[in-house]
């Protein structure tokens, strides 16, 4: 349950007021902002209820018709009329029932549009409670299957399958019924109290009377009403604060629905890192095949010739066994590059922050490394990021026309922190090229995840971020 | 000459000393872990060690560290690390001690035993050998670098030769010049990269090496 002190600035107030005047303003700001969201959700709600109103209006005009007008004439939008006279019961209820009918396939029609209406309020609530009121909520919303878009039918399953749907509607009904209270209360006392209680005594702009009791002299009125906003002002950010937990108690992921998110979450990297990993094992398999396996088969081959020329022939036969010594040597550097490739030795004797810095050392750029790890990580997660940080550095010399990078690796409350930055020109973009995006992939794969800021002209900055344990304490090297 | 080799794989141990014998170097003890490497230097006082890095308990850079401790209890023994795989860092780490007699080779290097004794015999004699391969790359690191980029492409190769520890007579040999015309290059790339001039191999193998590896800092304004 995170909930940090609100993000709140006095920025564009001036002079000297005390900090709570300038947060209590803010405050009450947002709370309005909250308490508009919270109209154009009660015409949703309402928009979304309309068959039901549409009925009870009909009903209402119906039953006015045949004699208890007085119990529905409250109906919203319905003031009951005599219905013509001369017209029998029967057809009257047939076009009504016809008018609530086409009213209710239009209605069904517009469901989807509706339904989404909610959910784009929802999450500009939530991405404005988390910064107004630094309530962090999560999208609770299951991803879009891609052949969802289209047909009605198959989107408006999707809508109303979807728990979270539910629990947008329950919050636009809680909120329209007295939640956003919460949220204006600060604006609504300081108003009060400078409208009802200082307005009057001073000059006043509309003529308001001022509140009747006894013993309302002008000092008292002002001193009552700078109270009033004093207690609104002040408020102000505890409010917001509650207005954000309620809303994140409403708004936030429900259980299973998070358990689904988690599911497919845990499904898709699952399959992506075997996909890889398989592609992997083609690779080496490919690698072993046409090259340290072929070498040998003519390194034997080399030295069968040799052994039987080194009779007749001791001067071929010499040369033959050259050649097969360089085809050994050739084999052995393939295995190396290949051992290199799956993992490498520097990371296997000494961990992540020695083989970064032998990577930096390798690197044509001129890098820095800042590496801090208490101890070593877990293996899997130690190649992948090692295998990440050289595929970022070899983005770097071969696309950023950079002359420095940065590499900094940290380790703090169970997780892996590193981060590769240049000096370059920037305009790197995960969605194209496969680089990144391989990246991301594996480091998902830990429930990690890649950050990416590279505006065009640069600097570039990469941080990822990986969940993770600390395995052994470090053992002190040599 | 006598020499110590700490080889956890039996058959690279039994090769290797066979090779070395065979070249009428004399193998006073062939262990197969750091502490018996210790053990042995201490007690035996070899003329060099030949080191593989992988070694137990924990087969990552065990037998780096067996090296270095081995350095730390024989001021000044003569160690060759021999290795699968050559890392700059630990190259970095073996030269950090700067007092010569050090080798780091690549396995690979034994295949041809007539270059492979000689650098077991520079290396005990004092001198620093270090793999082409880390050389390699050094230098394509530093490609960037102006003052390499002023050396011709002849010096160049000079550097990388004299990066490996060779005297001036074995790269006017390798190159098919003459021993004057190395001497020329070399006094042309020590004026280009700005080192002192010296006439001790293994003191310009360093210097070389220093230039090369030296941390080039990335600050941060």
């Amino acid at each position: 349950m995170s909930s940090r002190t609100p993000p709140l600035s006095s920025s564009g107030l001036r002079g000297p007021h005390p900090r709570w005047i300038g947060a209590g303003l803010v405050s009450a700001r947002r709370g309005l902002g909250f308490g508009a969201l919270m109209l154009a959700g009660a015409a949703l709600l309402l928009a979304l209820a309309a068959p039901l109103l549409l009925a009870g209006l009909a009903a209402g005009r119906l039953l006015g018709r045949s004699g208890s007008p007085a119990n529905f004439t409250v109906v919203p939008g319905g003031v009951p009329q005599p219905a013509g006279p001369g017209e029998p019961l029967g057809r009257q209820l047939f076009l009504a029932a016809l008018i609530v009918l086409a009213a209710c396939v239009v209605w069904l029609l517009l469901l989807p549009r509706i339904l989404l209406a909610i959910r784009r309020l929802a999450s500009l609530t939530r991405r404005l409670v988390g910064e107004w009121c630094g309530v962090r909520i999560a999208d609770p919303y299951l991803p879009i299957p891609a052949a969802v878009r289209g047909t009605y039918f198959q989107q408006l399953r999707w809508l109303l399958a979807d728990p979270a749907t539910a629990r947008d509607v329950l919050w636009l009904a809680v909120n329209a019924c007295g939640g956003w209270i919460l949220a204006v209360l600060p604006a609504g006392l300081a108003t009060v109290g400078l409208v009802e209680f200082i307005g009057p005594t001073t000059r006043p702009l509309v003529a308001i009377p001022p509140p009747a009791f006894p013993g309302n002299t002008s000092f008292v009125l002002i001193l009552l009403g700078m109270g009033l906003i004093a207690l609104g002002l002040g408020s102000g950010p505890a409010m917001l604060a509650g207005y954000g937990t309620l809303a994140r108690f409403m708004l936030s992921p429900a259980g299973h629905a998070e358990l689904a998110l988690r599911v497919r979450h845990l499904a898709e990297t699952r399959s992506e890192a075997i996909d890889t990993g398989a592609a992997e094992m083609r690779r080496i398999e490919r690698d072993l095949h046409d090259g340290a396996q072929a070498r040998l088969v003519a390194m034997g081959m080399t030295l069968d010739a040799a052994g039987q020329l080194i009779d007749s022939n001791p001067a071929a036969a010499r040369a033959l066994l050259l050649e097969a010594r360089d085809t050994s040597a050739r084999a052995l550097a393939e295995l190396r590059d290949l051992v290199r490739g799956i993992h490498p030795p520097v990371l296997a004797d000494r961990g992540l922050g020695d083989a970064v810095r032998a990577l930096a050392l390798d690197s044509p750029l001129r890098a820095g490394l800042a590496s801090d790890l208490p101890g070593r990580l877990p293996a899997p997660v130690e190649s992948a990021a090692y295998f990440a940080v050289s595929e970022l550095l070899a983005n770097v010399s071969k696309h950023a026309c950079a002359t420095q990078v940065w590499v900094d690796i940290r380790y703090a409350d169970g997780m892996l922190r590193v981060g590769v930055s240049d000096d370059g020109r920037g305009g790197a973009d995960a969605s194209r090229g496969t680089g990144l995006r391989g990246i991301e992939r594996r480091v998902a794969a830990f429930d990690g995840v890649l950050a990416l800021s590279s505006p065009p002209g640069g600097p570039t900055a990469v941080t990822m971020e990986i969940p993770c344990a600390l395995s052994s304490l470090k053992t002190s090297s040599c | 000459m006598r020499i110590v080799i700490a080889e956890d794989l039996f058959l690279l141990r039994d090769g290797l000393t066979r090779m070395l014998e065979a070249h009428g170097l004399e193998i006073t003890a062939a262990v197969d872990n750091g502490t018996d490497l210790l053990a042995a230097v201490t007690s035996e006082r070899p003329d060099v060690a030949v080191v593989d890095v992988r070694l137990p308990p924990t087969f990552t850079d065990e037998g780096l560290r067996a090296a270095l401790a081995a350095r730390r209890a024989v001021p000044g023994l003569p160690v060759l690390v021999l290795s699968q795989y050559v890392e700059q860092l630990y190259a970095r780490e073996l030269l950090a001690g700067g007092s010569g007699g050090i080798g780091y080779l690549l396995k690979d290097r034994v295949l041809d035993s007539a270059q492979f004794v000689d650098a077991v015999r520079r290396v005990a004699a004092g001198g620093t050998v270090m793999d082409p391969e880390v050389i390699d790359r050094l230098l394509l690191r530093n490609s960037g670098d102006n003052a390499l980029g002023t050396l011709s492409p002849r010096e160049r190769e000079v550097l990388g030769l004299m990066a490996e520890g060779r005297s001036n007579a074995a790269i006017a040999q390798r190159m098919f010049i003459t021993e004057r015309a190395v001497a020329k290059h070399t006094a042309s790339i020590f004026l280009r990269l700005r080192l002192q001039p010296s006439d001790d191999d293994n003191r310009r193998v360093l210097a070389v090496l220093a230039y090369l590896s030296a941390e080039q800092p990335a600050a941060r304004e």
